[in-house]
């Protein structure tokens, strides 16, 4: 029964369009569509938020799509294209990708009706920060100037503010970063850079029970471990009103009991079909089940750091490893469909996002993944580990990895499970891993620097391989310097060709959104995070 | 009677106290970091981490931990969640919901149970008696999960009588199908015990003594007969109710039932010590509660025990 047991972490939480490739399904309410009811409400799959309902205190999905509702901050991505665009911002500018200056459009309000204005991005920024608060999220505030003051390493903060961070009038304030990020415009389209009302700095504890946010839907009622209710805000700026009157976020324990619910009508929207019904959910729910690309990345990595896999001839061995890997075969068995056969290190939907830069490493090819590994002077004792969680379902798959890699090479492959998690995670961030280990990204924002810099640059919190290289650190840090995103998504691109040259991790596969919804609503739609756009759904008329 | 009641209470003190001791070592050796786990695969800031060990109670020896532990627990201080909730009132949402859940599935194997019991054990071999036995066998051997599929599918998908989870958790009406689920494979054993209690009771003296002084067969099998059969019944029953409270944890999850064993499954995943071992103080509490009820029943339903 631990099938949907491991909380899915998900870290940005906004809309994005899906990429070329997406099988999209979600669009076809041709048949079942009819007259809309503005007054409906809808429920959606939910799980306990394990945080208060803080914008910066929401890393899992359970807490994260509810504080989406309920606050908007200065950007987001439009969920038809995955372009960014102006919510409370009026415009974003800056020359040097250093100095930004923001201007706020008028007329925003807080839930209690006080006005949105610079002062309330700036104070929850600052409180966000500081180390005294807690937030989970508060390293996303880290390129700010004086973030160091709020949040130092070791002991109490030896400022309140940041340094960086300055309000010039009720709708305009700078911000200055340590160094130029030309893509920090993307970062504040997470929800971690929402505003906060005056009231929420006199008893946070209390609003992260019943918050207040400027987001198209305001906080009705949590009773904990059932339901989480909120209702559209009718005073409400942004660009995606809503078209319902609200959201129930029904809590489930287990994804099977969900999904019967959904089956018969008794709940509306689905967050992921669970493994058990993978196989007939297209059949139960015809034209009602979602199939499309997730911004998430599956991959295995190599622990470069212990002496077995360095040496330059290692990149052979791991090239010939990856080729070995029948990647359609695996996601159509053994996965069910529920995963896209990757071969690149960044997932489509992202900005920058390159079919193919795996290329040839990455296409089936037993004969020449014998001939590379035994180039490459063949693998340490003939036999692999893969280490993974036993907790998340991935038994299966490491073994299907492990079996095409026996076949294709002769090389011994087993898995090495631990017992949950924590304790694989625990292995893994140490560094004390002897072979290969599971590893994954889910997108903070949907451009290609996410899932390169964060898990492949020298040093990088995700970079559990312990990947080093000269030329893709080069190449990043120009990229970083850039003053459009375009040249960095592009300059990214050049890094990420070393990640071909490198082979640190193998990519497998792309997740999924593998979804549906009842008979009462329609128009529903996911985006590249998985989540659906709550704003868009529509209840329909019983 | 009292002073009996007194020892027992006196009792339970080292029991509970050694259950207690016991889970809280096994929760606390679990393997991971609860702390780190919650910024999920990135690394945990090392300021923040440290901050929240300290406001859990993790940042001390597991020596000093248990030791404010078992002092917070004296005073009825069960701890917090990693959310910052009070483990008291997590417990406080879910064990109404349960205790309500185990109330109608005790309720339902004990009348059905003995109800099918009594018959067999009165009419041994004829056609009611086999079927009950098949019948009982089929429970016993069908596990639980798949029974709650099964009923979920018969009854909310095909028939679509209710619907195949529970909406409202605190609805009697909507936890009656979980309750039979739950209640079933007790429901077999209860029924079984009582036939052969029931069959073997019949032979003894003082039935015949019952019959030849001319008593009416209602008050034979109603007062004699089967009072001084539910003894073995009644010690199965009493640990039972502790086991339907703590061992929902399967049927919860079917049916999405807020009870104690949903909550426990949310906060063993999560690795929280404190929820942990805070529902299971409770659980220890109602076992031996039950364990002492079933002990002063014994006299009650049988006039030749006596309690010292």
């Amino acid at each position: 029964m631990r099938g949907a047991s491991q909380a899915k972490w998900v870290v940005a939480a906004v809309a994005v369009a899906l990429a070329a490739t997406a099988c999209g399904s979600s669009s076809s309410d041709g048949a079942s569509s009819g007259p809309v009811n503005a007054q409906g409400t809808f429920s959606y799959q939910s799980s306990e938020p394990q945080n208060p309902l803080q914008p910066a205190n929401a890393m899992e999905v359970g807490g994260g799509r509810v504080i989406k509702t309920l606050f908007k901050g200065l950007v987001d991505y439009d969920p038809s294209t995955g372009k960014l665009r102006n919510q409370v911002a009026d415009k974003i500018e800056t020359t040097d990708a250093q100095n930004y200056t923001v201007t706020l459009k008028s007329g925003w309000t807080f839930h209690d009706g006080t006005p949105v204005t610079a002062q309330s991005f700036v104070d929850a920024w600052n409180w966000s920060a500081n180390v005294k608060n807690n937030q989970i999220n508060s390293d996303w505030f880290s390129d700010i100037q004086g973030y160091d003051a709020v949040h130092p390493d070791k002991g109490d903060p030896t400022a309140e503010t940041m340094t960086g961070l300055k309000v010039v009038d009720d709708t305009h304030f700078t911000i200055a970063l340590t160094g130029p990020v030309s893509y920090f415009e993307y970062k504040l389209g997470y929800t971690a850079f929402s505003p906060l009302p005056k009231v929420f700095f006199t008893d946070p504890a209390k609003y992260g029970q019943s918050p207040i946010g400027n987001g198209p839907y305001k906080f009705v009622s949590w009773e904990h471990n059932k339901a989480i209710t909120v209702s559209a805000y009718d005073k409400y700026e942004g660009l995606d009103k809503p078209k319902n009157s609200g959201i129930v976020f029904k809590n489930y324990s287990q994804a099977e009991a969900a999904y019967k619910d959904l089956v018969s009508d008794n709940l509306d929207v689905l967050d992921q079909v669970d493994p058990s019904d993978l196989a007939s959910y297209k059949n139960d729910l015809g034209d009602r089940a979602v199939d499309q690309a997730q911004g998430a990345i599956q991959s295995i990595s190599f622990s470069l750091y212990q002496d077995s896999w360095k040496g330059q001839d290692k990149a052979k061995v791991r090239q010939g490893l990856s080729m070995a890997i029948d990647r359609d075969t695996i996601t159509k068995t053994v996965l069910q469909g529920s995963r896209q056969p990757a071969n690149s290190w960044v997932a489509p939907g992202a900005m920058g996002y390159k079919d193919n830069t795996c290329g040839e490493a990455c296409t089936f090819n037993p004969e020449k993944a014998k001939q590379l590994i035994t180039e490459g002077g063949g693998v340490p004792g003939n036999k692999i580990t893969v280490l993974y969680n036993a907790d998340g379902g991935h038994k299966e798959w490491v073994d299907a990895v492990c079996n095409s890699i026996r076949q294709a090479t002769g090389v011994e492959c087993v898995g090495d499970p631990k017992p949950d998690f924590k304790s694989a995670r625990d292995l893994i961030k140490n560094k004390k891993v002897d072979g290969l280990m599971r590893t994954g990204w889910v997108q903070d924002y949907p451009l290609n620097a996410n899932f390169l810099r964060d898990v492949y640059g020298t040093g990088a919190a995700a970079n559990d391989a312990g990947y080093s290289s000269a030329e893709f650190d080069r190449l990043a840090g120009e990229a970083d310097k850039a003053t459009t995103v375009e040249k960095t998504a592009e300059l990214y691109q050049q890094a990420e060709a070393q990640l071909a040259k490198d082979m640190p991790a193998i990519p497998l596969w792309y997740y999924k959104t593998t979804a549906g919804y009842s008979k009462n609503v329609q128009n529903v739609k996911y985006d590249s995070f998985g989540d659906p756009v709550f704003t868009q759904v529509e209840v329909k008329q019983k | 009677m009292g002073r009996f009641v007194a020892r027992r209470l006196l009792q339970m003190i080292p029991v509970f106290l050694g259950t207690v001791t016991i889970i809280f070592f096994m929760t606390r050796m679990l393997p991971g970091d609860p702390a780190a786990a919650m910024w999920g695969d990135k690394a945990a800031d090392p300021a923040q981490l440290a901050a929240f060990k300290h406001r859990m109670g993790l940042d001390v020896s597991i020596g000093r931990q248990y030791l404010n532990y078992m002092g917070d627990l004296l005073t009825g201080n069960f701890g917090e969640t990693m959310a910052g909730r009070k483990v008291i009132d997590v417990i406080g949402e879910a064990l109404p919901v349960t205790v309500r859940l185990a109330l109608l599935a005790f309720v339902f194997e004990l009348v059905v149970g003995v109800t099918i019991g009594l018959f067999s054990g009165l009419r041994r071999g004829k056609a009611f008696d086999k079927s009950a036995l098949v019948l009982t066998l089929l429970l016993i051997s069908i596990p639980v999960p798949v029974l709650g599929f099964i009923f979920q599918n018969v009854f909310a998908i095909q028939l679509k009588w209710i619907t195949p989870t529970v909406q409202d958790s605190m609805n009697l009406g909507q936890l009656i199908l979980p309750a039979v689920v739950l209640g079933s494979i007790s429901l077999a054993y209860v029924a079984r015990l009582t036939r052969t209690s029931i069959a073997e009771n019949l032979k003894a003296d003082y039935m015949r003594t019952a019959v030849a002084k001319g008593l009416p067969r209602r008050k034979v099998i109603g007062t004699h007969l089967l009072r001084n059969s539910m003894i073995p019944v009644v010690t199965f029953l009493g640990t039972d109710l502790g086991a339907l409270m703590g061992g929902a944890i399967v049927t919860e999850g079917i049916f999405n039932v807020k009870g104690v064993g949903n909550a426990l499954y949310h906060a063993i995943n999560l690795n929280e010590g404190a929820t942990v071992s805070g529902f299971v103080v409770v659980l220890v509490l109602v076992y031996l509660a039950a364990s002492l009820i079933v002990d002063l029943l014994y006299a009650v339903l049988d006039p030749r025990i006596r309690y010292a």
